[in-house]
C-alpha cells in the first residue's frame, strides 16, 4: 500500500510542482516585462469570460483524477480482506496494549509477519488516540466507546516506528512504539514462546462466568438469541431496522443492550458496562465470533497456521 | 454627541486623530476609525504574545529530547500559540483593523451602521482577550486549540472552561463585526456606487461577515455543550456517559473549517486592491473575483469532515467530503489566474505593498495547492495529524493572512496615520518575512511525510535536521515581523507627511484627506466610475521609474 501512496504522491508532487513553476514564472516574467516605464501606460483589459471558464474547468478536471485515485487507495485501506489475521489493540494513556488471537499479548509493541493481512481491531480506554505507522503510510484513529479497524500487510523485516497521532494528554509524544515484522518462520517461534489460552478460549469461559449462557442457548432458544453463526449477519430489530452483527453492533449489545434489540427479544439483558474490561470484551466478541462454527465443547476450533511466504502475493508495501 | 462631533468636525485641520484628546475620547468613541485603532493595538499585542509562544515551541523542537520545558508545559504552548493566533489575531486581524477603518471609507459612508455595537465588539474582544491571559497566568490549558473530547470535558484538568468562555466572548464580537458589515454594505453605499463597481476588499469583507455571522453561533453552542458536560456531566461526547466524541468534531469543525476562509477571505480582499493600483490596471475578471469570494463563503460550509478522514467517519461520507474539497479549490484558483492575468500590459511598480502582495501570491499557491494532497483520501490518511498540515495550514493562515495584512497596512498606512513609513526598510523586512516564512515553514512539509506527527514534545533523532532548519528560519521570520512594529512606530513621528492620495489609487478611501475627518467625507461622494479606473487615473510623476 505504501508504494501507491507514494506514486500517488509523486503525481500529485508533480502537477502542483508544474502548476507552482507555471504561476511564479508567469508573475516574475510579467512583473519584470512590465515593470514601469517613463511614458508606457498600462493597457486596460477587462477580463475573459473564456480564459475564467478553462482556468475554473481544466483544473477541476485534473483534480478530479486525484480525488478518484486517492479515493481508489482509500477503499482498499478502509476494506480488510477476508484473510486477515485478527489483532485487538486496547489504547489508553499512554501506552498500546496489544493481544493476538493465539492468547500472546504485547505492550507498545505489534510482532506480525511478513507477507499476511493483517487486521486489528482498536478500541480506547479513555480519549481519543490515533495508531500511525509512518514506513506503512496508514494511521486510524482509535476511539472510546467502539471498534475502529486497520489493515496491513508487512513485506520487509525490520523495526519500524509506531506513533499516536491524535493529541492525547501530557505524554502524547511518549505513546510510541515499534511494529517488528519478521519472518514467518522467526514469528512463529516468537509466537511458540509465549504463553497462550487462544483468546475465544478466554471469551469462552468469560461467556460462562458472566452467566451469558444462561440466557444464549445453543441447544434451545433461550431468553437471548442464539449466537450461532451470527457474526457478520443482518439482523432483524425490533423497530424494523437490519443491521450487521459486526465487531462493533456485538461490543454494543454487551454494553449497551437496550439499545438494538432483537426482533421477537425482550430488553430484558443488563449492561455489563462498567462490569467488564476493555480487555475481556475483547475476549468476549472473539468468542462470538468464532462461533460461525457450532462450539464444540472444548478449545479445539482451528487457529490458522502462520501462513506460509507466498512470493507471488508480495507487492511492495 | 453628534452636534458635537461635528462642530468639532468644522475646525479647519481637524482629522480623526487629532480630534478629541484624553483616555475617555478613545474608549468611548464610536469613530469607526477610532475603533480601527484600537484593534490595532490590541491585536497587536495578542500577535506578538502568540508570537512568543511560537518561539517557545521551536526552541523546544531543536533537540530531539524534551529539554527546555515540561512536556505539560510544552503543551500548554502550543495550545495557548493556537488559541491566541486564531481566535484573538487571524479571525480578527484584517476585518476589525483594515475592515473597520475602511469599510465606510471605501462605499463612500460616515460611519458603520452600529457605531455603538462595533465599540461593543471591541470590547468583547477585550474581555475576551483578558480572559484569556487571566487562563493562562492561572494554570493554563493543555488540549490543542481544537479542544477534541472526551479529553477536554472528562480527562484534563486544566482550565477549559475559562478558555472556552474566552472563545465563546470572542466570538460575539465577531458575529457584531460581521453583522454591522453586511448592514453597512447594503444600506449605506454611496450614490451611484452600485454593487459592481464596489471595490473587491469589500466584496471579500461581505463574504467574511456572511460566514462570522453564520458560523460563529455553532462553535458558541459547542463550547456550551462542551461545558455542560465537564460541569453537569450530561453525555453528549463522552462515550463513558452514553455521548458520542465525533459529534464534536463534527460540529467543530463546521466553524472552524469556513474560518480559515473567515481569515484568508478578507487578505484575498486587500490584494487585489494592491495588484490593480501597483500596476495601474482594471482587475481582470472583476465579476469572477468577488463571485469567487461568495462561493468560498458558501462551499466553505460543505466541507468540514474533510479534517475527519481517520475519525472513524464511514468511508461514503469521507468519499463525498473529498469530492467537495476539490470545489472548493476552484474559486481560490480563480482568484490567483486573474491577479496574474492582471499584471499583463500593466504598468507595475514594486513599491512594499506590491512586494507583499506578490508574495501572498507565492504563498498563497503553495498552500492552497498542498490544500490539495490532503483532499486527497489516499494522501491526507498518511499525512494528517503530522506537520505536514502544520505547514500546510500556516502557509494558508500566516504567509497568505500575514502578507495580506502586511501589504495593506503599508498601502493603507498614509491613510491612517498621514505619515508614510520608510520604503528601504520595509523592502527589507517584506524580503525577511518572505525568506523566512518560506525557510520555517518549507522543511515540516517534508517532517510530515517522513512521519513527525505534529504536538510531540519529544522526537526521534533522525528528525532533527529539518527542526534545526525550521528554527533557524523562525529566527528569520521574527526580524521580518518585527522591523515593521518599529519603523511604523517611528514613522508616526518621523516619517514623511502623507498627501491625501500618495499612490494615486483609485476608490474613494483615496479622495478624502490623510488621515480622515471624523465624519470622513466633507460632502457625500457620489460615484459615476467602475471600481479600478485606472486608465483614468494618471501614475504619481515622482514614482515613474521604480525598480
Amino acid at each position: 500500500m505504501s508504494g501507491q501512496v507514494d506514486a500517488l504522491y509523486i503525481y500529485l508532487l508533480l502537477v502542483s510542482g508544474v502548476m507552482t513553476a507555471l504561476i511564479f514564472i508567469a508573475v516574475t516574467v510579467l512583473a519584470i516585462k512590465y515593470r514601469r516605464r517613463a511614458g508606457v501606460d498600462a493597457h486596460q483589459i477587462e477580463g475573459s469570460t473564456i480564459l475564467e471558464i478553462s482556468w475554473s474547468i481544466i483544473p477541476f478536471g485534473v483534480m478530479l483524477t486525484f480525488f478518484i485515485w486517492g479515493a481508489v487507495i482509500y477503499f482498499q485501506e478502509r476494506t480488510p480482506p477476508a484473510d486477515a489475521t485478527e489483532v485487538y489493540v486496547v489504547a489508553k494513556q499512554w501506552m498500546w496494549k496489544v493481544e493476538h488471537m493465539e492468547g500472546q499479548r504485547e505492550i507498545n509493541e505489534l510482532h506480525v509477519p511478513t507477507g499476511q493481512n493483517v487486521k486489528l481491531i482498536m478500541t480506547s480506554q479513555d480519549v481519543i488516540h490515533s495508531f500511525f505507522v509512518p514506513a506503512f503510510r496508514i494511521k486510524q484513529d482509535v476511539l472510546p466507546g467502539r471498534y475502529t479497524t486497520l489493515w496491513f500487510k508487512a513485506t520487509q523485516p525490520g523495526t519500524y516506528h509506531l506513533f499516536c497521532a491524535e493529541y492525547c494528554g501530557t505524554m502524547h509524544s511518549g505513546m510510541g512504539g515499534s511494529i517488528v515484522v519478521m519472518e514467518p518462520q522467526d514469528y512463529a517461534q516468537w509466537m511458540a514462546g509465549g504463553p497462550s489460552a487462544p483468546l475465544q478460549d478466554t471469551g469462552k469461559q468469560l461467556f460462562s462466568s458472566l452467566g451469558c449462557a444462561t440466557c444464549h442457548r445453543f441447544d434451545v432458544q433461550g431468553r437471548g438469541p442464539n449466537l450461532t453463526g451470527v457474526y457478520n449477519k443482518p439482523v432483524l430489530l425490533e423497530d424494523g431496522r437490519t443491521v450487521t452483527a459486526d465487531e462493533n453492533y456485538v461490543r454494543e449489545s454487551i454494553l449497551n443492550p437496550t439499545a438494538k434489540i432483537v426482533n421477537g427479544f425482550k430488553p430484558v439483558m443488563p449492561t455489563f458496562q462498567g462490569i467488564v474490561s476493555d480487555e475481556q470484551l475483547n475476549a468476549l466478541v472473539a468468542y462470538v465470533k468464532s462461533l460461525n462454527q457450532p462450539p464444540t465443547g472444548t478449545a479445539g476450533l482451528p487457529t490458522q497456521p502462520a501462513a506460509p511466504a507466498e512470493p507471488q502475493k508480495m507487492q511492495v508495501q | 454627541m453628534a452636534t458635537e462631533a461635528m462642530a468639532a468636525n468644522q475646525a479647519p485641520g481637524s482629522n480623526y486623530l487629532t480630534n478629541g484628546h484624553g483616555i475617555k475620547s478613545w474608549l468611548l468613541t464610536t469613530d469607526h476609525k477610532r475603533i480601527a485603532i484600537l484593534y490595532l493595538i490590541s491585536v497587536s499585542i495578542f500577535f506578538f504574545l502568540g508570537g512568543l509562544f511560537a518561539m517557545f515551541i521551536r526552541l523546544e523542537l531543536l533537540t530531539p529530547q524534551g529539554d527546555l520545558m515540561q512536556a505539560d508545559t510544552y503543551n500548554k504552548v502550543f495550545t495557548m500559540h493556537g488559541m491566541i493566533m486564531v481566535f484573538f489575531f487571524l479571525i480578527p486581524v484584517v476585518p476589525a483593523v483594515l475592515g473597520n477603518f475602511l469599510v465606510p471609507l471605501m462605499i463612500g459612508a460616515k460611519d458603520l451602521a452600529f457605531p455603538r455595537i462595533n465599540l461593543l465588539s471591541w470590547y468583547l474582544y477585550v474581555i475576551g482577550g483578558t480572559l484569556i491571559l487571566h487562563c493562562m497566568l492561572t494554570g493554563g490549558v493543555d488540549t490543542g486549540w481544537t479542544f477534541y473530547t472526551p479529553f477536554s470535558t472528562a480527562f484534563t484538568n486544566t482550565k477549559i472552561i475559562e478558555a472556552g468562555l474566552a472563545a465563546f466572548i470572542a466570538g460575539f464580537s465577531s458575529i457584531f463585526t460581521g453583522l454591522n458589515f453586511i448592514v453597512t454594505i447594503h444600506r449605506m453605499r454611496a450614490p451611484g456606487l452600485t454593487w459592481d463597481r464596489l471595490p473587491l476588499f469589500i466584496w471579500a469583507n461581505y463574504a467574511t461577515s456572511l460566514i462570522m455571522i453564520l458560523g460563529t453561533p455553532v462553535v458558541a453552542i459547542t463550547i456550551v455543550l462542551v461545558a455542560v458536560e465537564r460541569l453537569f456531566h450530561l453525555g453528549i461526547f463522552d462515550p463513558k456517559l452514553g455521548g458520542d466524541p465525533i459529534l464534536f468534531q463534527h460540529l467543530f469543525w463546521f466553524y472552524s473549517h469556513p474560518a480559515v476562509y473567515i481569515m484568508i477571505l478578507p487578505s484575498m480582499g486587500v490584494i487585489s486592491e494592491l495588484i490593480t493600483c501597483f500596476s495601474r490596471k482594471r482587475v481582470f475578471g472583476y465579476k469572477f473575483i468577488a463571485l469567487s469570494s461568495v462561493a468560498i463563503a458558501v462551499i466553505g460550509f460543505l466541507v468540514w469532515a474533510h479534517h475527519m478522514f481517520v475519525a472513524g467517519i464511514s468511508l461514503y461520507a469521507a468519499m463525498i467530503f473529498s469530492f467537495l474539497t476539490f470545489f472548493v479549490g476552484v474559486p481560490s484558483a480563480i482568484k490567483v489566474f486573474n491577479w496574474t492575468a492582471t499584471l499583463y500590459r500593466g504598468s507595475i511598480s514594486y513599491a512594499t505593498p506590491m512586494l507583499y502582495a506578490f508574495g501572498f501570491i507565492g504563498l498563497f499557491t503553495i498552500g492552497g495547492l498542498t490544500g490539495l494532497f490532503l483532499a486527497t483520501l489516499g494522501i491526507d490518511v498518511h499525512v494528517t495529524d503530522t506537520y505536514f498540515v502544520v505547514a500546510h495550514f500556516h502557509y494558508v493562515m500566516v504567509g497568505g493572512v500575514l502578507m495580506g495584512y502586511l501589504g495593506g497596512m503599508h498601502f493603507w498606512w498614509p491613510k491612517i496615520s498621514g505619515r508614510m513609513y520608510p520604503e528601504g526598510w520595509a523592502k527589507l523586512s517584506a524580503l525577511l518575512v518572505f525568506v523566512g516564512f518560506n525557510l520555517t515553514f518549507f522543511p515540516q512539509f517534508i517532517l510530515g511525510y517522513v512521519g513527525m506527527p505534529r504536538r510531540y514534545w519529544q522526537y526521534p533523532p533522525e528528525f532533527q535536521v529539518l527542526n534545526v532548519l525550521s528554527t533557524a528560519g523562525a529566527s528569520v521570520l521574527a526580524v521580518g515581523y518585527l522591523l515593521p512594529m518599529i519603523y511604523f512606530l517611528w514613522s508616526l513621528r518621523y516619517g514623511p507627511i502623507a498627501e491625501a492620495n500618495p499612490w494615486n489609487a483609485a476608490g474613494l478611501e483615496w479622495k478624502t484627506s490623510s488621515p480622515p475627518p471624523t465624519f470622513n467625507f466633507d460632502e457625500t461622494p457620489v460615484v459615476t466610475w467602475e471600481a479600478y479606473n485606472y486608465d483614468e487615473i494618471p501614475p504619481k510623476e515622482m514614482e515613474v521609474p521604480v525598480g
